[in-house]
């Protein structure tokens, strides 16, 4: 079985981001850049399936700038097998990305493809669930285990008040939910030998299709900043506080 | 062109994610018209019909849309979608994952975890965790809107919609119900309760939730963790508060033992009223808290039960 994880590279999980002043985004320069963490967790995933003998092939992909190859190469030394970059400097939505990494199934052929839920910089928990649209696949979102179980894939999810368990026919796209598993850090050994697997660069051209953007973004601005309030001395007096002055109990 | 909710309920109860997601999109242009999809749910779309604001409720009762899977849900509702411009529902978990598929199979963008909408075509939603908000504006003629509910007043229940029975769609039969564990509990569900007790990694052990549950029962409220204290296993994921887990946005927010990681501040910073109880005076916590506790929480957390029975609760 083989399986394609695509991977995100966005602002560090640490990193405390700035709007910029002329509110036309979110300022990078100079920001420390990762790997989605949702995205570590699909190829923690994957590269588990493959040490269990399921999996024979772990493909990752990206589709972002030049730099995405360090992301590529972190799913690498944590031990995908090769790499295939979509370079674009364009801004991605969620569903031309999914027509990218849908050029990108039919090419490569897999039988499953695991992504994160969501990235945590547009926060949109769209791109899994698009591409499964557009092959016609069935879909496992939020999953926190996984099964294959003969020609179909058992998957619990994370939902409002608990867990479900569904029963998937494959190919299936199965994104990453928190619990899934905790992933791994690469040994410095893998990271070396990471650095030689390939990685096949591509252009968003190779795969005629219309990652146009067609949202209009009018402004990115500061949320309403939250004004501290005063530090009590005792329970007594909180008491006191929320039921005469906040009103609240 | 109008705009259709997808009604999020459990087949008995309309969920008042639902009821508050109809006041937005009450505000998306043209009638509005409610879908209730599930199976004997007929009561459902009897509530729905109450909405405010609402045209039509639509009601397909199969059981094929029991448990609202993603592959037969966005068969049936990209049927339904020629005479809609916006396609909406609350962002729940189910939300969440239809609403992409539906959207991409109508080759229309999605706009998700809207906080509020400026016009029918243009809306805000928090981007990074909600350290920042995007404006964004969507010039197409059919999008998919996905609704953050705590952002919304409840819509009122003074409405007469008809309610148009529809067939069920081919099932594409790729995926199955199997089973589902949900947490059993009395006490009201996290993301609509009028108050919310929190326990973070301060609380050391699963063990000594039990405190926080003898305040959440004198309050009537729910209980939450941040997700370090789901991290170390202390309680289950639903429980958590924050960019990962639950957006939640009470009346009341008590945050025991919980340092204030951005990651959780971005779930409950909404809330009209924060209650801090951390012993280190330095936790992010007390920056965004109304009223801060600096006390060790197990003397505090027992000294509050006892404080709130003198008043009555």
């Amino acid at each position: 079985m083989k399986i394609l994880v695509p991977v995100k590279r966005v602002v560090d999980y640490n990193v405390k981001i700035r709007v910029k002043p002329d509110q036309t985004g979110v300022d990078l320069a100079n920001v420390k850049m990762s790997m989605n963490p949702f995205c570590e967790i699909a190829i923690e995933e994957a590269v588990r399936l493959q040490e269990a003998g399921t999996a024979t092939e772990v493909v990752v992909v990206s589709v972002g700038p030049t730099q995405a190859q360090e992301t590529i190469r972190t799913a690498l030394a944590m031990g995908a097998d090769r790499g295939i970059l979509v370079q674009t400097d364009d801004e991605m939505e969620p569903l031309g990305l999914a027509k990218i990494l849908k050029g990108v199934v039919e090419e490569e052929k897999p039988d499953m493809v695991i992504l994160g839920k969501q990235a945590i910089d547009g926060d949109n928990n769209q791109t899994g669930q698009m591409l499964a649209a557009l092959l016609g696949w069935s879909q496992g979102t939020f999953a926190s285990e996984i099964s294959l179980d003969g020609d179909s894939l058992n998957v619990t999810r994370e939902i409002d008040g608990g867990l479900q368990t569904i029963k998937l026919a494959m190919p299936a796209i199965v994104t990453a939910d928190l619990r899934l598993n905790e992933p791994r850090y690469a040994s410095l050994p893998n990271i070396m030998k990471a650095k030689k697997k390939p990685i096949d660069e591509k252009t968003v051209a190779d795969y005629s299709a219309d990652a146009a953007p067609r949202l209009e973004i009018v402004k990115v601005t500061e949320p309403p900043v939250r004004e501290a309030g005063i530090v009590v001395e005792s329970v007594n007096e909180l008491v006191d506080k929320l039921k005469n002055e906040a009103g609240v109990i | 062109m109008n705009t259709l909710l997808i009604a999020e309920h459990n087949n008995q109860n309309l969920s008042e994610s639902t009821v508050k997601s109809a006041t937005a999109a009450a505000q998306m242009g043209g009638e509005l018209h409610v879908l209730v999809a599930g199976a004997g749910c007929a009561g459902v779309a009897d509530e729905a019909a109450k909405l405010d604001g609402v045209a039509k409720v639509l009601l397909a009762d199969d059981a094929q849309y029991e448990k609202h899977l993603a592959e037969p849900m966005s068969a049936l509702v990209v049927g339904l979608a020629d005479g809609y411009a916006t396609i909406a529902t609350p962002a729940s978990t189910n939300g969440k994952n239809f609403m992409p598929r539906i959207a991409a199979l109508l080759d229309c963008s999605q706009i998700s975890d809207v906080t509020a909408v400026l016009d029918a075509n243009t809306f805000e939603r928090p981007i990074y965790a909600g350290n920042a908000i995007q404006t964004v504006r969507v010039s197409e003629a059919k999008k998919a809107v996905t609704i953050r509910p705590t952002a919304f007043a409840a819509a009122a229940l003074t409405g007469s919609a008809g309610v148009d029975a529809i067939g069920a769609s081919d099932n594409p039969g790729v995926s199955e119900f199997v089973s589902e564990e949900l947490t059993k509990s009395d006490r009201p569900e996290l993301t609509g309760a009028k108050v919310v007790v929190s326990g973070g990694r301060g609380m050391q052990s699963g063990e000594n939730f039990p405190m926080l549950e003898k305040i959440a029962d004198k309050l009537g409220a729910a209980v939450g963790a941040s997700r370090a204290a789901v991290d170390a296993g202390f309680v289950p994921n639903d429980y958590q508060v924050g960019q990962t887990g639950k957006v939640v946005a009470p009346e009341l927010y008590i945050a025991v033992g919980i340092s204030g990681a951005i990651q959780h501040l971005a779930g409950m910073k909404d809330s009209k009223v924060i209650v801090a109880i951390n012993k280190d005076e330095e936790a992010p916590i007390f920056q965004v808290a109304d009223y801060g506790l600096v006390a060790d929480l197990f003397t505090a957390v027992p000294e509050l039960e006892e404080e709130l029975g003198k008043v009555g609760l």
